[in-house]
């Protein structure tokens, strides 16, 4: 098994940090994984994206050019990414944060209002996690409850107030499934 | 052991710290800070030494300093900072001292920019100093690859008092990945014999790079080369994948031999009997598993995140017996596999002509890719 997944919205979406807590679960579960940040000027105010590679074999490449699964958070990223979905992948978006639907119709697109979501549970930044909830709730990657685990094993001591809400956010999240 | 997900340059600082680095002198520059930046919390915390130098040439030349005392040092930087360095490895080198160089390659030349490039294989492999020296170059192609190599880098550097350089590229000091750190080693503060301040020298220290008497020169030179001799008997590093039964070969180090596998892989699956070759010492280089597959294989195809420097080192070896194409990407542009599971079937499906001109073959390539037209 391996699987490419692009996470991808504005700096500050906490895109990165959706793929480091795939990529933590990842490790505790004994798998192969890479995790790599766009790390260039459009950092700064622009699109921030990761490559998170999981596999059950020593990893080659750690981008691809079609991945399994794109999480896209705003406009942007869903017009870059989605024409680079391979078949029979997943595409999960942001519904709230951009202004038009999918046009593949040979893939999963998932449309989750993440940002309203994330408000009803008390903070908008948490829709990183109801997207992260959403992909592995249809993609199965890893044990259930995985994510949750790791959110419980890794999170800095300053941020531990804030693992209750994320778990919530990545249950909401998987409530969305696909067709 | 514990695994951890850490970034390749947080990963080799932490493996340098580990391995006993005393003291440390670097300046900043991206794609490498993080590593510099680690090390500047952890080192006064342990109470080692860290200096953030005026400038690479500060740097280098305090490392020149410390390393006269045969105790563990290092500095990293990237591409252009390295350029400012070669002075002062050249100066290493006619000294005979232990340093640690890690190169976090970038796009260029020049200033170029931050993304990841291999475009520093000549200059650290066939230095960009001056005089006749050599240094060992270690290419990492994972973070726990390059945790490992941090240690043996300060080992050999000590066992062959030379110049270790550890050549990454951005993508490898930016990624994550799970690895396991090595156990503290003791971290030694007395000078071997030959330091400045060993307790052992009976006489003065004197280590220096000037050698007035040019027969003096000769003979410290010949010296120095017949240490060559040793260390590509001893210290070449290679990993093969799928080569037992292979008709073709891809050679590729660092992220780009990591990536060639991907696509190996696909071939693979399309039933293409072809494997990969991923130098993990590019000086010495693999020479005599090169010269064994060049003598029963069809073709290469060597891979390389530059326009073709480790490429004219293969060609030296392979001597026109087979083909050796060539795919690279330059300027901080990183390769898909796609991109190299075209050139595999291009070999493949090629004419097999040892003569054939690959570069110019691949530049006519690019060339259209960037949009220069034919």
């Amino acid at each position: 098994m391996q699987a490419e997944i692009i996470i991808s919205g504005f700096g500050g979406q906490g895109t990165l940090y959706a793929g480091q807590v795939l990529a933590y679960a990842a490790m505790d579960e004994g798998k192969y994984v890479t995790w790599i940040p766009s790390y260039g000027p459009e950092m700064r105010g622009g699109t921030a994206n990761c490559t998170v590679v999981i596999s059950d074999d020593e990893i080659g490449s750690p981008t691809a050019l079609h991945p399994t699964a794109v999480i896209a958070m705003n406009l942007p990223s869903l017009d870059k990414y989605e024409p680079m979905v391979k078949p029979g992948g997943y595409l999960i978006v942001n519904e709230d944060m951009v202004n038009r639907a999918s046009t593949r119709d040979d893939i999963h697109v998932l449309m989750v209002p993440a940002s309203k979501i994330a408000q009803e549970i008390g903070n908008e930044r948490a829709a990183n996690m109801v997207l992260l909830g959403t992909l592995e709730g249809n993609m199965h990657l890893l044990k259930e409850g995985a994510l949750e685990r790791a959110l419980e094993a890794h999170t800095a001591a300053r941020l531990k107030k804030f693992i209750s809400m994320n778990i919530e956010a990545l249950h909401r999240g998987a409530e969305y499934q696909a067709d | 052991m514990a695994l951890e997900l850490i970034k390749g340059n947080i990963a080799v600082a932490e493996a340098a710290i580990r391995a006993g680095l005393v003291s440390y002198f670097g300046y900043p520059i991206t794609p490498q800070t993080e590593l510099l930046e680690h090390l500047s919390a952890r080192m006064p915390e342990l109470g080692r030494g860290f200096v953030q130098a005026e400038s690479e040439l500060g740097a280098i030349n305090m490392v020149y300093g410390a390393a006269c005392t045969g105790l563990r040092t290092m500095t990293s930087s990237s591409s252009p900072g390295v350029s400012l360095m070669q002075e002062g490895i050249s100066y290493l080198a006619g000294t005979e001292l232990p340093a640690v160089i890690v190169d976090v390659v970038r796009g260029g030349p020049g200033l170029g920019n931050i993304a990841p490039s291999q475009s520093d294989y000549t200059q650290m492999v066939h230095g960009g100093g001056h005089g006749e020296y050599h240094v060992i170059v270690l290419a990492p192609a994972s973070v726990q690859e390059a945790v490992d190599l941090t240690g043996l880098a300060f080992d050999i550097a000590e066992k062959y008092r030379m110049v270790v350089c550890l050549l990454l590229d951005g993508f490898l000091g930016q990624m994550m990945e799970p690895v396991v750190l090595p156990e503290f080693q003791p971290v030694r503060t007395i000078p071997p014999a030959w330091g400045v301040g060993s307790p052992d020298s009976k006489e003065r220290v004197v280590l220096t790079s000037i050698n007035i008497d040019p027969p003096s020169q000769e003979k410290f030179n010949v010296k120095m080369m017949t240490r060559w001799q040793e260390i590509e008997a001893n210290e070449v590093r290679f990993k093969s994948y799928y080569l037992e039964d292979a008709e073709y070969v891809v050679i590729g180090y660092g992220t780009a031999g990591r990536i060639a596998l991907s696509a190996v892989r696909a071939a693979r699956e399309q039933g293409h009997k072809i494997g990969l070759l991923r130098p993990i010492t590019l000086a010495p280089f693999p020479t005599k598993a090169v010269d064994e597959l060049a003598a029963r294989v069809k073709g290469f195809l060597v891979v390389e995140m530059s326009n073709g420097q480790m490429l004219d080192d293969v060609n030296a070896i392979v001597a026109k017996r087979a083909p050796v194409d060539f795919y690279g990407r330059m300027g901080g542009v990183v390769p898909y596999p796609d991109e190299i599971a075209n050139a595999i079937s291009e070999l493949i499906n090629g004419d097999h002509d040892p003569n054939a001109d690959a570069r110019g073959k691949w530049l006519a390539y690019m060339r259209k890719l960037v949009g220069m037209g034919e």
